[in-house]
């Protein structure tokens, strides 16, 4: 075999592989059920779930309760199928988490508690205001 | 309601100007078209024509750029671009900023590169100009359609940055007063307010203007038949652009290090990676140009990798403002509806460029002869394979929310969301990528003389084998690394590092200086791969601790942040941290300025101080005096290192900042930098008494005489006596009303003072006693009640838990070897370009090229 084909073959190799591994390590948003759903068939970690914080009906934010010591909070966050789930945050309340429209809590569920490893804040932004 | 001049005119010529440069570039792209497909004889008029086109077509740029920045200079917040970008408080190097933070501003800057470019091929060029400058204006005319901002039906083309307000906005000031000017603008994003802002988007955007020369050069050599040529004049320029690329991302990811708290310089975020990518496969077209001019092979992988590189860049702009990246990346640009030109655009020259490749390639000479793996140029071509590689498991990831765009639009389902843990993810790979462009640039120099074989290679070889083992098992003693993949990195990163040196000293002493550019680039990488190593694999969160996260959880759960009271000291990693202050940086005065001793004004650029402040012995301002501050949005909180062994002491500030132009609170951390480490701190979260999680305890009331001590939550406090005020902030007072404060100095740590002032206000018969809060003596104190006869006054106590901060901390272990990496790399690309360009110039001048 000529020496371009066998780096050629290599080469193809490498891409292939690292297609399957983006593939296995891609993860994607789901909800609390199918979240609970993965902990069961082995996968407790680095699930996305989309959501917003419960709120009382006079809009309120109900349901956030930082630790004793500050370093951690938990809160009720409500998925895309209205399910509530406490969800625990092992880091300080992030400053925003009241403000916040959505959240993006990454995790997975352990003895049936929702562990958050990160949360992203999507927060209202002025920049995107329009009036004056 | 202000009334001012509405400045049109600036404005009309700055659009008259977009409108001439629009379709100037089209005509210079019609004449020297027209004169690359003409004979010898036929083509000078038109090669003089499409140059009088291309220069009015640069000149307009120019002075639409001036343009648009004297509106922003002269703060004519009639601009809509003014208004949203620019703000009275900006310095003029932040007004500069302003110019490219917005979309429009920043296609400005990239298309005023490509102009001042494109002057210099003119002027550098002679057999090349026709074709190059064809390509050039047809690039240019896209980019002046992003702004041009003409709307022809419901086709909208391009956004202009000369709109007026009350063009783009529907708000009813505007009807009952056109000419209403809004008083001052919403500023320069403060997170942004940064000298980096200033530098590193010109530089990135004059980054992606070079990638356009050798992609130009490349489609005038297939388009001409002239398939061998084009590369001798556009080497210098892809080294030259490979140096300001790199550099802009060196200097993105250093400006990410030290103001956005991403906890490092890389975050593999969409952004960063998109501009990553073209990068790698520009470095491998480089290469692959290097080779063809060695033995001419490698044209055809030369002629993709330089179409990719611009085509990657063209994917890159697509990706960082179509707003499709969404919820992927923290810092994209927001949509301004100009997704189907910018995809227009990305698919014109992918498939232009695509055609005309292919049309010709058939005839593209090849050399059957099989390179030699004893070669040299066998070895930087399987660099530059690595390269692409590296390039490609990068792109596959972060083209996410394309390929869910796609999958949606043919009426699927797919929710692909990036890795969970991108730094992990993406480092697994790339640090292999890493480890073979090290061995494969220190290896691949010795094959520097053409005859080369298995003896010779190991006699060349083992000398710097045997040096790199001995310093990596050095450095494995000193530094403790026993991680086995970090092992190879430091040995395949020392190997490149000495077997390039041994080749840069064996050229500076035959005398060939100019040749010495490639090892002393490969140096800086290879230094600048150490540096990651150390920096990132044995970063270590000194603040860990172990704490119970929930009264639901048994168990101590590892977490990576303390908390500190102020001026409560606590042990962390060596250290005694002592939390002394908040402060807020104002304008003039060294250091910082304690909140506890400042006044709010109406404006929250103006305080009032409270006290003498006083730095090293001079009187900045005196009591009572208005200071200014720039940025009042910005907390420093004052945190004392003091050294558990020596007690060596210092201090950092990091920084908060409540960003309402984002919605968010950013930290952005401070560095104390060692020559072997930098200790990264920042607040994660700080207390704020407004908060209505702050829990205050039941108001006690204590009647005071005037000069009566007393405490305030432990402090000793002192009634100095009762003041009338002529006027209260935010009120208008009228002859019925009144308004006093009560004077209390309070006694704090350090022998400071801190001075409260609760206040009593009647106005229209109504009693008002707005509540005093102090954060550094956790109280509130309310003026309740005053009692004439003995001047003695009634003042409700309540305190809470003392005002605190939560912090981490990270070490991060020689950091400065990639620094120093980078400006080694920087100055080995400049010889390098320096040599290209020579050897162009001089084959130029015999009538070459």
């Amino acid at each position: 075999m000529k020496k371009s084909s066998i780096i050629g073959l290599v080469v193809i190799a490498i891409a292939v592989a690292i297609i399957i591994s983006t593939a296995g390590d891609a993860s994607s948003y789901v909800t609390f059920d199918e979240a609970y759903a993965m902990a069961a068939n082995g996968k407790a970690e680095s699930i996305h779930v989309v959501g917003e914080l419960k709120k009382a009906p006079n809009g309120q934010v109900v349901g956030v309760q930082p630790s004793e010591d500050m370093l951690s909070v938990e809160f009720i966050l409500v998925d895309d199928n209205q399910k509530e789930q406490t969800v625990y945050l092992n880091q300080p309340m992030p400053s925003d988490l009241l403000k916040s429209d959505k959240v993006v809590v990454i995790g997975g569920y352990k003895n049936d508690m929702f562990i958050a490893d990160k949360v992203l804040l999507k927060c209202p932004s002025k920049y995107e205001e329009t009036s004056l | 309601m202000i009334s001012a001049t509405v400045h049109t005119t600036i404005g009309n010529i700055g659009h008259l100007l977009v409108i001439v440069s629009f379709v100037a570039s089209i005509i210079a792209a019609f004449a020297y078209g027209k004169a690359s497909l003409n004979n010898e004889i036929g083509n000078t008029d038109w090669i003089k024509f499409g140059r009088a086109s291309f220069w009015t077509h640069g000149l307009a740029v120019l002075g639409t750029a001036v343009t648009l920045f004297l509106i922003i200079y002269n703060n004519y917040f009639e601009y809509h671009y003014a208004w949203s970008h620019a703000s009275k408080d900006l310095p003029v190097h932040y007004m500069i900023a302003c110019f490219w933070e917005g979309q429009e501003g920043s296609f400005l800057i990239w298309s005023v590169w490509n102009a001042l470019l494109g002057f210099i091929l003119i002027k550098t060029n002679k057999k090349w100009e026709a074709p190059v400058m064809t390509v050039f204006a047809l690039v240019q005319a896209f980019l002046a359609s992003m702004i041009l901002g003409v709307v022809i039906g419901d086709l909208k083309i391009g956004s202009s940055p000369f709109l007026l307000l009350r063009d783009v906005m529907n708000e009813p000031v505007f009807l009952v007063n056109p000419n209403y000017v809004p008083e001052d603008g919403t500023g320069l994003n403060p997170l942004l307010q940064n000298y980096w802002m200033v530098i590193h988007p010109p530089m990135t955007f004059l980054g992606f203007a070079c990638t356009l020369i050798p992609f130009s050069f490349c489609i005038a050599g297939l388009w001409r038949k002239d398939f061998k040529d084009w590369i001798r004049p556009a080497l210098p320029w892809t080294i030259f652009g490979g140096v300001i690329l790199g550099t802009a991302i060196v200097m993105g990811a250093y400006w990410a290090y030290e103001t956005l708290n991403f906890g490092g310089y890389w975050n593999w975020d969409p952004v960063e990676n998109a501009v990553y990518v073209p990068w790698l496969v520009l470095i491998a077209s480089m290469h692959t140009m290097i080779i063809f001019k060695k033995n001419h092979t490698a044209l055809k992988t030369s002629i993709v990798l330089v179409i990719a590189t611009f085509i990657l860049i063209l994917y890159a702009t697509f990706l960082v403002r179509s707003g499709i990246l969404g919820n992927t990346s923290v810092h994209s640009f927001t949509d301004l509806g100009l997704s189907g030109q910018l995809l227009i655009y990305l698919l014109f020259f992918l498939v232009a460029s695509i055609a005309i490749a292919a049309r010709v390639w058939s005839q593209l000479p090849t050399s059957d002869k099989e390179a030699s793996a004893y070669s040299r140029e066998f070895w930087i071509f399987i660099g530059a394979l690595v390269l692409c590689l590296m390039a490609f498991q990068v792109l596959v990831p972060t083209s996410f929310p394309v390929f869910n765009a796609i999958v949606e639009f043919f009426g699927g389902v797919s929710s692909l969301a990036p890795p969970a843990n991108q730094v992990e993810f993406y480092s697994q790979w790339q640090v292999w990528f890493g480890i073979g462009i090290a061995l494969l640039s220190g290896t691949g120099q010795f094959f520097f003389w053409k005859k080369m074989d298995k003896e010779k290679l190991k006699s060349a070889m083992t000398f710097p084998v045997l040096i790199s083992l001995v310093i990596s098992a050095l450095i494995f003693v000193l530094e403790d690394i026993y991680n086995p993949v970090y092992i190879v990195v430091l040995v395949a990163g020392v190997y490149s590092v000495v077997s390039n040196l041994k080749i840069m000293l064996d050229l500076v002493r035959s005398g060939s200086y100019k040749l010495t550019g490639g090892s002393i680039a490969h140096i800086g990488i290879a230094m600048m791969l150490v540096g990651i190593m150390f920096s990132e694999g044995y970063s270590r969160i000194i603040s860990k601790n172990t704490t119970i996260i929930s009264r639901n959880f048994t168990e101590e759960q590892n977490t990576n942040n303390v908390v500190l009271f102020l001026n409560d000291p606590k042990p962390m990693g060596g250290y005694s941290l002592l939390y002394k202050s908040e402060g807020l940086k104002a304008e003039g005065i060294p250091g910082y300025v304690k909140k506890s001793w400042l006044d709010n004004t109406e404006n929250s650029h103006y305080k009032i101080t409270r006290a003498d402040i006083v730095v090293d012995g001079t009187t900045y301002a005196q009591k009572g005096d208005t200071l200014y501050f720039r940025t009042p949005e910005n907390t420093y909180h004052e945190i004392e290192y003091t050294s558990l062994n020596s007690g060596k002491k210092f201090t950092l500030f990091p920084r908060t900042q409540v960003n309402d132009e984002m919605g968010q609170t950013i930290v952005s951390p401070d560095i104390k930098k060692q020559w072997n480490r930098d200790l990264y701190t920042y607040v994660a979260l700080q207390s704020d008494f407004d908060d209505e999680n702050t829990v205050w305890s039941e108001k006690d009331i204590h009647t005071i005489r005037p000069g009566e001590r007393f405490f305030i939550n432990d402090y000793v406090a002192v009634f100095q006596g009762l003041e009338r005020l002529p006027r209260v902030n935010y009120l208008t007072m009228g002859p019925n009303d009144a308004a006093v404060k009560a004077n209390i100095e309070v006694f704090v740590e350090e022998g400071e003072k801190l001075y409260l002032e609760p206040k009593f206000i009647i106005k229209d018969k109504n009693v008002g006693r707005p509540p005093e809060v102090n954060q550094e003596i956790a109280s509130r104190v309310t003026l309740e009640n005053i009692n004439p006869e003995d001047g003695s006054i009634e003042l409700g106590i309540e305190t809470t838990q003392k005002d605190w901060i939560i912090l981490q901390a990270i070490e991060k272990p020689q950091i400065n070897i990639l620094w120093i990496g980078t400006i080694v790399m920087i100055i080995g690309f400049i010889v390098a370009t320096r040599r290209r360009y020579i050897e162009f110039a001089k084959m130029r001048d015999k009538g070459m090229a």
